[in-house]
């Protein structure tokens, strides 16, 4: 297999776009969800779509075969939830390791025959590690500030066992995503480093930001340059930012990242703003011209999609993206 | 050094020395101790603030007390800390001497921190554990100079274990050396021991070792130890630390735990005191400490006293205001506010009657040329008194009456210097005349970056954003900004100012990028004018007029310039300006090589200062000393002049402005051409690079590159040339602040002035000295003051940036053949300014030949051989000669 980071100087990299999006299609009942293997769970489960690579695979790998078909270079595990801080939700903490397994498993197996096919366009899988839903460095208590529902060392464990479970199972990145508190996403890089000292690798590492508004800021308070530098003490496949944004209003932030590091720089908007019925309805070709700018102002090494994005999406970004070269890296 | 809390801190060879702010620390504070304690984290958390507002860049947090439990209240106060974002906005340091505290603090900081401190204290294996984890937790670390044996306290010790511990760090941990911070222990002077003598000097001396032989670290220390034996006379104290840390500082420490309310400022401490705390501070004799002590006894402050004409005090409050206003005088000015105040139904009436009464005779007489801006920044400069003393009634008004933050101010406009520009004079009179037109300034000083400016319109919600910029690089920062604004859908005007503007660059360059309103203003009297003109109610017609005016000046511009025919440049080096090598007389120099100066004083500056230039930056134009008598604006003029040479007076005899100065003379000789390779040391050579005109000129008219001047080398005869730096700027922004705190723009606007003209006449005085004396070419050389500014002497001394070489890039070449940030401090932006801002530099030509000139354009050809010879990217050339390629 090619060193990413080889092919990442020669070419701009194309990343997945939504997976919720594509799960709602299959419109998928309570009993779908459930599958053979939790006919009989004691809570509902609707809504876990992480579950959905033990009871529904063959859905889960149409949708990665959807986004490689499209032109995708990396797709990510159906993981965004799998710790087991998340998965309490459910009441089903003892299986992250398993869906996270899985899920890295089904992915490297699509990939795999993509590759086989078109030998000189290899397909990667990153691992999603998402945000959890606890913020370490902000109290979710307004008349305690001082509070907090999570601590780094719970953060730390959870995202160890999620990591463990996804270089098991294959994955060739690990893609620490959505951060909206910085303090979470560096529990997550520790216990990556962790990983990687026990078992003497060294797996490539994304990380992606998500600035919330046009305040420029993280969720929990820091400019981009800040969350930069908060960020950069391992040595990092990619750096950038994904989610809540759409591409146009992304620009600013990317250009502060990409001025001021040496890794490459990655991006994974959503598609556009959601409307007012919420929903993403920013069209392929205007979410691709938008993403031009990036191209044109040499921002980025990695592009995608995140909400409301679909492999149309991907097939017109890829397309716009192949006319230009990477950003130096 | 990257750090960060909310936002990014940059510590870099650029930056100024980084302040730790150090009352949250429960060793260092009995205050925050008792609030922690007491568990009165609200007033805890105040005192981070305080410190925030008061200027610190980090804050340092300890909770090592026998009497709390350390861990929880370390993690309890970063966590509050973490929801207060006025504090959160800087980075933390996580103090304590137990490694569970710092890890605890570690693991509830978002930001990149700084870990304070670890040591080889217990030996490299727990060294190395703790290093490790730090870096893992995306942190920098103080080290202290610590070792198994003990502390240092000798200047070996602290190399050694400085060493040593860089080493474990660097090879066994790589740890990035920039995240290392060495402390190298500062321990009291003056205890009376012998052992103490050399403590201040040893560790001096260990920080320049460190800095120069540890790359990329930094080094720090707690300022107050050193003067520890003089605890309870404050006088004493504070002056040893600005004497300790002046020194400290040249030698390389970049950051530490300074209390800003225990500084004096170096310049103002009395010559008598200094002398014997430096002695102290750098063992000068063996009597020092007894010295000290027995001068510390003497120490008192001094007031003087000034017997004026009140006559005018007598009269009625009204026309007391106004006269106040119009004359600015501020030292009655908060009593009779105050009498208004009590007269009042209502405290804003004050403003909107008895001082705007004044201010529109103010604005009534500026308008009609009978007063002039200096009097106008006087005037602001008491409208400020008025009012800061009217502020809180009014607050506390708005507070009862539910009103809080309500404005009606004219608008609010933003103003800042651009990235990589120091100039702000001219800025800050806009700033200063706007204000008193009733504009609510945001003053974002200088060196802004472009993504802050925007930042700061969106949030502040600004009516119109103000660019100034004094070199030519700031152009294309300018247009960027206007790119940007156009590119985020802005709607706000934007007003151009700053001396290498113009119209036809904002009209050309600028005004194409941004849809909406650009305008250039380059008179402060005009921005009152133009600001109401945007916002008023038909701006839309001002607007548009405005779009097509610009439109059209452009349009003659571009036809005109099109005219001018140019030749290439193989045609222009076949018609240089030719010296005939074998007879014209060649010098050389009397001390070839490298000279710094510091002795000079501001006296002797004083004769070579031209004083026009000084009154064009206050918008009075004419020649000095005619000005002074002119017709219309004479009377001004003499004011002025008057209130500088009070100004001058004081910086002379307190010494408040440092001069510095370093210079060398090279053999030299062209070659290629146009480049000039000097001889800085046997087998150390540089080159300097020259641009050539090439205008196609009369026949006979030369092309002349600056390298014209200098014998080529295949001509085989040796000549020489030389370059140099100047400032006297240290000091000038200190003073500036010293006086925008006491509300008194126009002397913090003076003093930059001064420093500017101070800076120029040593320019002067130093082309003097090098004539006559280093280099000597002109030994018997009599010529009056007003000759010199004529420049009616023999050679020239043009500088990088300016008409005959307009390439900024130059000055690198300066600064790395005169090593001139090491040697005298000046340093020059990303941008190429040189900070501090008043300073000049330059090269010098002996020959008698060699004469001014402007480049003007040149051609694609030359700066594509240009960019080949000094081997930089084409991209990068056309970048910094864009103002002199011709459109094509």
């Amino acid at each position: 297999m090619p060193n990413i980071k080889d092919i990442l100087k020669e070419r701009i990299l194309v990343l997945d776009g939504a997976m919720g999006t594509m799960i709602q299609q299959y419109n998928f009942t309570e009993e779908d969800y459930r599958g053979e293997q939790f006919k009989d769970f004691h809570t509902s489960v609707k809504g876990n779509n992480d579950m959905l690579s033990i009871t529904q695979p063959k859905a889960i790998k149409e949708i990665h075969a959807k986004y490689f078909k499209a032109g995708a270079d990396i797709v990510e595990t159906n993981t965004f939830s799998g710790t087991t801080i998340a998965m309490a939700d459910y009441d089903m903490e003892e299986w992250v390791y398993e869906l996270n397994f899985q899920s890295a498993k089904i992915a490297k197996e699509v990939a795999n025959e993509f590759s086989a096919k078109e030998p000189n366009k290899p397909r990667f899988v990153a691992g999603s590690i998402g945000p959890t839903n606890r913020t370490a460095s902000m109290s979710p208590d307004v008349n305690d500030p001082g509070y907090r529902a999570v601590t780094f060392d719970e953060l730390r464990i959870a995202y160890k066992q999620q990591t463990e479970a996804l270089v098991d199972g294959g994955v060739d990145i690990l893609l620490v995503e959505t951060i909206f508190d910085t303090l979470n996403a560096k529990a997550a890089l520790f216990a990556i480093e962790e990983v990687n000292e026990e078992r003497g690798i060294n797996i490539p590492i994304m990380v992606s930001g998500t600035i919330t508004d046009a305040s420029g800021r993280t969720l929990s308070g820091q400019t981009a340059e800040a969350f930069l530098i908060s960020v950069s003490h391992l040595d990092l496949l990619t750096v950038g930012f994904n989610c809540a944004l759409g591409a146009d209003q992304l620009t600013p932030y990317l250009q502060v990242v990409s001025d001021r590091t040496d890794f490459g720089v990655s991006a994974h908007p959503n598609a556009g703003l959601p409307n007012a019925f919420g929903e993403y309805d920013e069209t392929p070709e205007v979410m691709a011209g938008k993403i031009k700018e990036y191209l044109d102002k040499s921002l980025i090494n990695i592009i995608g999609g995140c909400c409301g994005t679909t492999p149309e999406h991907i097939n017109a970004i890829a397309e716009v993206a192949s006319n230009y070269s990477p950003r130096e890296v | 050094m990257r750090l960060s809390g909310l936002e990014p801190l940059i510590i870099d060879e650029h930056s100024n020395f980084i302040n730790v702010g150090e009352r949250t620390n429960v060793a260092g504070s009995r205050k925050f101790l008792r609030l922690v304690k007491e568990e009165k984290f609200d007033e805890a958390l105040a005192i981070a603030r305080h410190q925030v507002e008061g200027g610190a860049q980090i804050v340092d947090v300890n909770m090592d007390d026998g009497l709390i439990d350390g861990k929880a209240a370390m993690v309890r106060f970063l966590n509050l800390i973490a929801s207060e974002p006025d504090i959160a906005r800087v980075p933390l340091m996580i103090d304590s001497s137990k490694w569970d505290i710092i890890e605890a603090g570690l693991q509830v900081v978002q930001g990149k921190c700084v870990v304070n401190s670890i040591s080889l204290k217990e030996g490299e294996a727990e060294f190395i554990e703790h290093a490790k984890k730090i870096k893992r937790y995306g942190a920098a670390v103080i080290v202290m100079a610590f070792d198994e044996v003990g502390q240092a306290d000798t200047y070996e010790r602290r190399i050694e274990i400085a060493k040593r511990s860089y080493d474990v760090l660097v090879e066994k941990v790589n740890f990035p050396p920039e995240d290392i911070i060495f402390d190298l222990n500062i321990f009291p002077v003056a205890t009376g021991m012998d052992e103490h003598r050399k403590n201040a000097t040893d560790f001096i001396e260990a920080t320049r070792w460190v800095r120069q032989n540890l790359p990329h670290v930094s080094v720090s220390g707690g300022v107050s130890n050193v003067s520890f034996s003089f605890r309870g006379n404050n006088t004493v104290r504070e002056a040893m630390h600005s004497v300790f840390l002046y020194y400290a500082i040249e030698a390389g420490m970049n950051m530490g735990i300074v209390n800003p309310a225990m500084l004096e400022v170096y310049d103002d401490i009395p010559k008598d005191l200094l002398e014997r705390i430096e002695d102290v501070i750098l063992d000068k004799r063996d009597d020092a400490t007894e010295r000290l002590l027995d001068f510390a006894e003497t120490v008192k402050g001094t007031k003087k006293e000034v017997v004026i004409d009140l006559s005018w005090r007598d009269e009625p409050l009204q026309d007391r205001i106004t006269r106040a206003l119009v004359k600015g005088i501020d030292e009655y000015i908060v009593e009779d506010v105050e009498e208004a105040r009590c007269n009042a139904e209502r405290p804003i009436h004050v403003i909107e009657g008895n001082l705007m009464t004044g201010m529109n005779v103010v604005g009534d007489l500026f308008g009609a040329g009978k007063m002039f801006l200096p009097q106008v920044v006087k005037s602001a400069r008491v409208m400020k008194k008025a009012v800061a003393h009217l502020l809180p009634f009014i607050e506390e008004e708005k507070k009862s009456l539910g009103t809080e933050g309500s404005s009606d101010s004219n608008g609010k406009i933003l103003l800042a210097t651009v990235k990589g520009d120091v100039h702000d004079i001219g800025k800050n009179i806009v700033g200063v005349v706007l204000a008193c037109n009733n504009y609510e300034i945001v003053d974002m000083g200088v060196m802004v970056p472009p993504e802050k400016i925007i930042e700061k319109a969106k949030e502040e919600n600004v009516d119109i954003i103000g660019l100034s910029g004094l070199i030519t690089p700031s152009l294309d920062e300018m247009v960027y900004l206007a790119k940007e604004m156009e590119r985020l859908n802005f709607k706000l005007p934007l007003m151009i100012g700053g001396a290498t503007t113009s119209k036809a660059h904002t009209s050309v360059k600028i005004d194409p990028q941004y849809k909406n309103a650009v305008v250039h203003v380059n008179d402060a009297s005009r921005a009152v004018t133009v600001a109401g003109d945007l916002l008023n109610e038909d701006s839309d017609s001002y607007i548009t007029e405005l779009k097509s005016d610009y439109e059209e000046f452009r349009d003659n511009f571009l036809k005109r310039t099109k005219k001018k025919k140019m030749i290439s440049l193989d045609e222009a080096r076949e018609r240089k300006f030719k010296i005939d090598w074998n007879t014209t007389e060649i010098t050389k120099p009397n001390k070839l090589g490298t000279y710094v100066l510091e002795h000079i004083t501001l006296e002797q500056l004083l004769p070579f200062i031209d004083w026009s230039p000084f009154f064009r930056s206050w918008d009075l134009h004419g020649k000095f000393p005619a000005i002074l008598t002119d017709e219309v604006v004479g009377d001004q003029a003499t004011e002025l002049y008057e209130d500088a040479q009070k100004l001058l007076k004081e910086i002379v005899s307190k010494k408040l402005l440092k001069t510095k100065a370093v210079f060398g003379l090279f053999p030299a000789n062209t070659i290629n051409e146009d480049d000039v390779e000097v001889e800085v040391a046997s087998n150390e050579k540089n080159i300097f690079r020259t641009l050539r005109q090439q205008l196609d000129k009369r026949e006979g008219k030369p092309n002349f590159a600056l390298a014209d001047f200098i014998a080529p080398k295949n001509s085989g005869i040796q000549d020489y040339m030389g370059c140099f730096c100047v400032s006297t700027g240290f000091g000038t922004k200190e003073l500036a602040e010293a006086y925008e705190a006491k509300n008194d723009d126009y002397n913090a606007i003076m003093v930059k002035a001064l420093a500017d003209r101070f800076a120029e006449a040593y320019a002067e005085f130093l082309h003097k000295e090098v004539r006559t004396n280093y280099w000597g070419y002109a030994a018997n050389e009599k010529l009056s003051n007003e000759e010199l500014i004529k420049e009616g002497y023999k050679g020239i001394r043009p500088a990088p940036g300016y008409p005959a070489c307009p390439d900024h890039t130059e000055k690198l070449t300066i600064w790395e053949v005169l090593k001139v940030k090491e040697r005298i401090g000046v340093e020059l932006t990303e941008s190429l300014a040189m900070w501090p801002a008043a300073s000049v530099s330059g090269y010098y030509f002996g020959n008698k030949e060699a004469k001014y000139f402007g480049l003007g354009k040149i051609t694609q050809d030359q700066v594509a051989d240009y960019s080949a010879r000094k081997g930089v990217d084409l991209k990068e050339a056309e970048k910094w000669l864009n103002p002199n390629i011709v459109d094509s």
